[in-house]
């Protein structure tokens, strides 16, 4: 008797220290989220004003803003969503509708998924390699490139996700009225899964806003304006980068500014592909 | 008359869907082959770039520990043993904490706190891993280097065998400092791999258990856990993937020193913040090669560690019937 008590307090001992552990190891992994941000919050906003948005990078020691590293952040990332999406998307239709039975799509998806965790440096330096080396100079096409390679696996993953939650149904009863297979999959199919596949790309989106790497190889960085596909171009990452590695205390207020921008700007775009996807769930 | 021209028309369309069918097809397939394309183009790429310098120092470039663009002497050995060294210490901090997270979400927050915690931990994966350089390096590592770590230099540094691993001057940066950031960074991709296969393990096995008696804790231990060991192998194997080529956080905080050290808050140097800091300044043949070289090794060990992880959870999915 004396032994079964024991042993029953031992037991609801342990349990007790172990459910103490794990509430404590939440506790610790919300302790970096709410210092971090909180250390964002208090370096960069005093020094997010307009001039930020309005002036161009400065040398150390005068005043200036952001202006060209987010003209040139939102047109390298524009290239790379712009390749990567079409891309992604067909080849999420070849995964889940045409090559269903196919041979190539197990080891399709199982690339896809290394390439999802894949390094992005490496990435960086096969577009140094491929783009670069070729054309001879840095260029912001070469920096869309590589966020592109980032950015297919991530909305080839996404997409497929929603495509196969389509049900057969409803591809079979556009089947039986005669409607060619392109018109099942872009009028019925691609319709059906139109909130997942831009949750999708949202999430992708938001993958390759932050990427610093494979840019520092590729689109390189710029002090002055420019548009040009064909030039190195300023973009918010490396500039970030450059500015928080420097000694010159004007260009790390710069450097904070930019890293909560940079930071909002992926929490919104986060939050919007979740509240599609909880739309999305609630809707089935 | 008119039967024929429908019937002829009817054939026409058909043949056009058809084209269409087999444009649509092609298309969709050439994309997805794109996807093969770009892993082995990225490794042919990586081994054309490096043959130079895989042809002049052979294998003895893996266990050399020469790093000098002047004499333009490279061996991989310092990059190396800090890549698996950062990556060891992100794990020994991150799984269990993962683990722990995974546990409280899973079987003990209340339902409307379960969602609110889940989102917030996948919120550390979603800040770019250069705010998680800044932070540490101005944020994190005076504070640790003030506080922290002259305690721990004076009361582990003393001990026998663990002792030299925490010697050294507290600077604040060095390879453990970049293990732990490390480890934040990893949390979320182990925690939610984690928490969703402890979420598919049928009820009816845990409901036995506590039928039976058992606690919560030997619920986890005995029954969850078990059930979804190769899963939760494969979310780690997930996390070190992510670990191994991490760039930005690491480069800002490892202190990028060429050259081995026992002590863990000495600094080192990683293949990914080598190639961060010196490639685009590398000026001959050989350095560029070097580092190229060094890519290679990354690309291959965090391919290896990455299909590993797939086949893992590629296993309790199988078992499952359903694809996880």
């Amino acid at each position: 008797m004396r032994a079964a008590v024991d042993l029953f307090v031992r037991r609801r001992m342990v349990n007790a220290l172990n459910l103490g552990l794990a509430v404590a190891a939440t506790l610790f992994g919300l302790f970096w989220l709410v210092w971090l941000l909180w250390t964002l919050l208090a370096n960069g906003l005093p020094w997010l004003n307009l001039t930020v948005f309005t002036q161009i990078t400065p040398p150390p020691g005068s005043a200036g803003g952001l202006r060209n590293a987010i003209v040139g952040s939102l047109m390298v990332t524009a290239i790379g969503v712009a390749l990567g999406t079409p891309l992604g998307i067909l080849a999420a239709t070849y995964l889940s509708e045409f090559g269903r039975a196919s041979r190539l799509t197990p080891v399709v998806r199982f690339v896809n998924d290394i390439l999802l965790s894949a390094p992005s440096i490496i990435l960086g330096v096969f577009v140094y390699e491929v783009v670069v080396l070729r054309m001879g100079h840095f260029s912001a096409l070469a920096g869309g490139l590589a966020l592109a390679l980032i950015m297919l696996p991530v909305v080839v993953r996404t997409t497929e996700d929603m495509l196969r939650l389509v049900p057969d149904r409803m591809r079979e009863a556009a089947a039986a009225l005669g409607a060619p297979r392109w018109k099942v999959v872009t009028l019925v199919v691609y319709r059906a899964a139109r909130a997942g596949i831009v949750t999708g790309i949202l999430l992708g989106l938001a993958r390759i806003s932050g990427e610093t790497a494979p840019l520092l190889f590729t689109a390189l960085n710029n002090q002055f304006d420019s548009t040009s596909l064909d030039k190195p171009i300023a973009n918010l990452p490396v500039v970030i980068f450059q500015f928080a590695m420097s000694p010159y205390a004007d260009w790390h207020h710069l450097a904070w500014a930019g890293a909560l921008l940079i930071t909002l700007a992926i929490l919104l775009l986060n939050i919007l592909a979740r509240l599609l996807l909880r739309a999305i769930r609630s809707g089935r | 008359m008119s039967l024929v021209s429908t019937t002829e028309h009817t054939r026409l369309l058909l043949r056009r869907g058809l084209r269409i069918d087999g444009l649509f097809h092609g298309l969709s397939a050439a994309a997805a082959v794109l996807v093969l394309l770009v892993v082995f183009g990225v490794l042919a790429a990586l081994l054309l770039g490096a043959l130079p310098a895989l042809q002049r120092f052979g294998f003895g470039f893996l266990i050399s520990d020469a790093w000098n663009p002047v004499t333009d002497d490279f061996g991989a050995l310092v990059a190396v043993f800090g890549t698996l060294v950062t990556s060891a210490i992100a794990l020994c901090i991150a799984v269990p904490i993962s683990f722990g997270i995974a546990l409280f979400i899973t079987q003990l927050a209340p339902a409307w706190l379960k969602q609110p915690v889940a989102t917030a931990v996948e919120l550390l994966a979603a800040i770019p891993s250069i705010i998680y350089g800044m932070w540490g390096l101005f944020v994190f590592a005076p504070r640790f280097a003030g506080h922290v770590q002259p305690w721990i230099t004076d009361h582990l540094g003393q001990w026998p065998l663990l002792g030299p691993l925490f010697q050294g001057p507290p600077m604040g940066i060095g390879m453990f400092t970049a293990g732990l950031i490390l480890a934040i960074m990893v949390i979320p991709f182990i925690a939610a791999v984690m928490r969703d296969v402890f979420d598919i393990v049928p009820a009816v096995l845990k409901e036995s258990a506590y039928g039976l008696g058992a606690t919560t804790w030997e619920v986890v231990w005995q029954v969850v856990l078990p059930y979804t060991r190769s899963a939760v192998i494969g979310g780690v194997m997930l996390g070190l993937g992510r670990a191994l080529g991490e760039t930005m956080a690491v480069t800002f905080v490892i202190g990028n020193a060429q050259r081995l050290d026992a002590s863990l808050f000495m600094p080192g140097s990683t293949i990914a913040s080598t190639l961060a800091n010196e490639f685009t300044e590398a000026t001959g043949e050989l350095h560029t090669a070097s580092l190229i070289a060094l890519g290679l090794i990354l690309f291959l060990i965090t391919f290896v560690v990455l299909a590993l992880a797939r086949l893992m959870l590629l296993r309790l999915a199988s078992r499952q019937g359903t694809v996880g």
